[in-house]
């Protein structure tokens, strides 16, 4: 049951992204203007890590494309909610769990789809990496996007109203950015720098996408990262049932 | 055996500025086949009241069932028996009016086949047939008040409950939503729970009232008997009546509405 509901929820809100691919080509769009106008900036740098400083870049624009899009997901339940969609699909004997994750592997699948866009990209400017490190960062985008998604959703669920969620969003956003050294390495950075960005959960996952990017599969990067990634998804996703089942207090 | 009973239900909302009663202690039976009027001024519980019924809200006390199925221990029986539309209705203005029928038999566990034949079905009952290719966005208010009936419809619940199904619709309108809700109970035996703050409907529609006011229930009974005991006399109008039981007027007809 839960599998047949969470397709029809699932092809629901994917016919809806596909009727409106312009705001999915929209979204790459300020990852790209990164690739090309900040990208070139570091070739010459000495970033610390192995590899090429495409190769540093990449996976930190992956994750930013899947932070911000993922965490202003919620957007659309408000939206929903007025409509009194969310409460028509849960008077149905739908699963609660299936309502929360149709909607994110739609989020998820338009990420990647996203992805997919901005390593070709990357390619043609410069970046060579392997194949199984690439689709390993897609999995860290996927998984990292089913987790915000669903944390965004419950809090969408929960405040109800634009003019709260995107200023809480915007405070979540934009340190979770900057500590989690998606654009550049935390290592170059003072000592207590990277140490705060340890605390951030986004700063395991971007250092494992990186030994992927270099072809480095068995770090303790990874493992971290692997650990990370999952334990977050599992969080997330519980609360956001948890959300979807108890609504409307 | 009522189709539903319900047991000083109440649920009260935490609120920043503190505990807000929505509704204090509600007791009500409904008879199968039943059209039930819920009475009301606004702010009065009647929405709070269907969401619990429909398992959207827990009660924060007492208890109900709903065609059999305790509200606390059974809520897939009571969501496989009844229907709701909320006062904003419930469809994507994007979407079509083919894709939303299909999409919500899909969620009532229909085959693709069989969901798309129930989707012509309730579309040539409810008059949508010409409509099934236009976006629900486009369609007139009652219309889109035809369409999320048809939603509700879609599992043949033996209940169906309706908030303020007539607010914002024309006159025409009205009169044939009227009629529809007539045709539904006569033709199929639903019991239809609707609330409204129009009293030229609940006189018109209803075959017994219950009245709320600040969460509880002060009067029920026939529109006749209600107007006789509170009204001073069976020709009394049930605005007086209503007057006399509240201690003041209904919402004016040409209230805003406003979606909770
Ligand atoms: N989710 C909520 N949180 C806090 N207060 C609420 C909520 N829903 C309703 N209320 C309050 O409960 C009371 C009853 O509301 P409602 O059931 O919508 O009344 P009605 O439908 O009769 O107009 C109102 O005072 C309303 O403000
Ligand atoms: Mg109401």
């Amino acid at each position: 049951m839960l599998l047949h509901d969470t397709a029809i929820i699932y092809g629901r809100y994917l016919r809806q992204s596909l009727r409106s691919r312009f705001a999915l080509l929209f979204g790459v769009l300020m990852p790209l203007l990164y690739l090309v106008f900040f990208g070139p900036l570091l070739t010459g740098l000495p970033l610390g890590g192995r590899g090429s400083s495409w190769q540093v870049l990449v996976p930190g624009l992956l994750l930013q494309l899947g932070l911000f899009g993922a965490l202003f997901a919620g957007f659309m339940i408000i939206l929903e909610n007025g409509q009194g969609v969310v409460e028509r699909m849960r008077v149905t004997p739908v699963s609660r769990l299936a309502l929360l994750l149709g909607r994110v592997l739609r989020e998820a699948t338009v990420f990647v789809l996203q992805a997919v866009l901005l390593v070709l990209a990357a390619l043609a400017m410069g970046l060579r990496a392997p194949l199984i490190g690439i689709v390993i960062g897609f999995a860290f985008v996927a998984l990292l996007t089913v987790s915000l998604a669903s944390l965004s959703y419950a809090l969408a669920m929960k405040v109800r109203t634009p003019q709260e969620f995107g200023p809480l969003v915007n405070a979540v956003s934009m340190p979770s950015m900057l500590l989690s050294g998606l654009m550049l390495p935390m290592t170059l950075g003072p000592r207590w720098l990277d140490v705060l960005s340890h605390f951030m959960p986004f700063r395991y996952l971007v250092d494992a996408m990186r030994d992927a990017y270099v072809g480095a599969y068995t770090t303790d990067h990874m493992l971290y990262g692997v650990l990370v990634a999952v334990g977050f998804a599992v969080l997330a996703v519980t609360v956001g049932t948890r959300v979807f089942r108890t609504a409307g207090a | 055996m009522p189709i539903i009973s319900t047991a000083s239900l109440a649920r009260t909302f935490q609120t920043r500025r503190g505990p807000v009663e929505a509704v204090r202690g509600i007791d009500l039976t409904v008879r199968e086949g039943e059209i039930l009027g819920f009475l009301g001024p606004n702010g009065a519980g009647k929405t709070t009241t269907l969401r619990m019924l429909t398992t959207l809200l827990e009660p924060t006390g007492g208890a109900a069932t709903v065609a059999g199925h305790d509200l606390a221990t059974d809520a897939a029986g009571v969501r496989r028996a009844c229907g709701y539309v909320a006062q904003s209705g419930g469809v994507d203005p994007q979407i079509s009016v083919r894709e939303e029928l299909v999409t919500q038999g899909r969620l009532y566990r229909l085959s693709k086949t069989q969901a798309a034949a129930r989707a012509a079905e309730l579309a040539r009952d409810l008059d949508l047939t010409d409509l099934l290719d236009r976006r629900c966005g486009t369609l007139s208010g009652g219309q889109r008040r035809r369409l999320d009936i048809a939603m509700a419809l879609t599992h043949r619940p033996k209940v169906l409950f309706l908030d303020e199904p007539t607010t914002g619709l024309d006159p025409a309108s009205r009169a044939d939503l009227w009629d529809l809700v007539r045709r539904l109970r006569d033709a199929h035996g639903t019991t239809v729970f609707l609330t409204t703050h129009y009293l030229d409907e609940a006189d018109a529609l209803a075959d017994r009232l219950v009245i709320v006011d600040r969460g509880v229930v002060v009067a029920e009974g026939t529109p006749s008997a209600l107007k006789l005991e509170y009204g001073g006399s069976i020709g009394a109008s049930l605005q007086d009546t209503f007057l006399a039981i509240t201690g003041r007027g209904p919402v004016p007809a040409d209230a805003a509405p406003v979606a909770v």
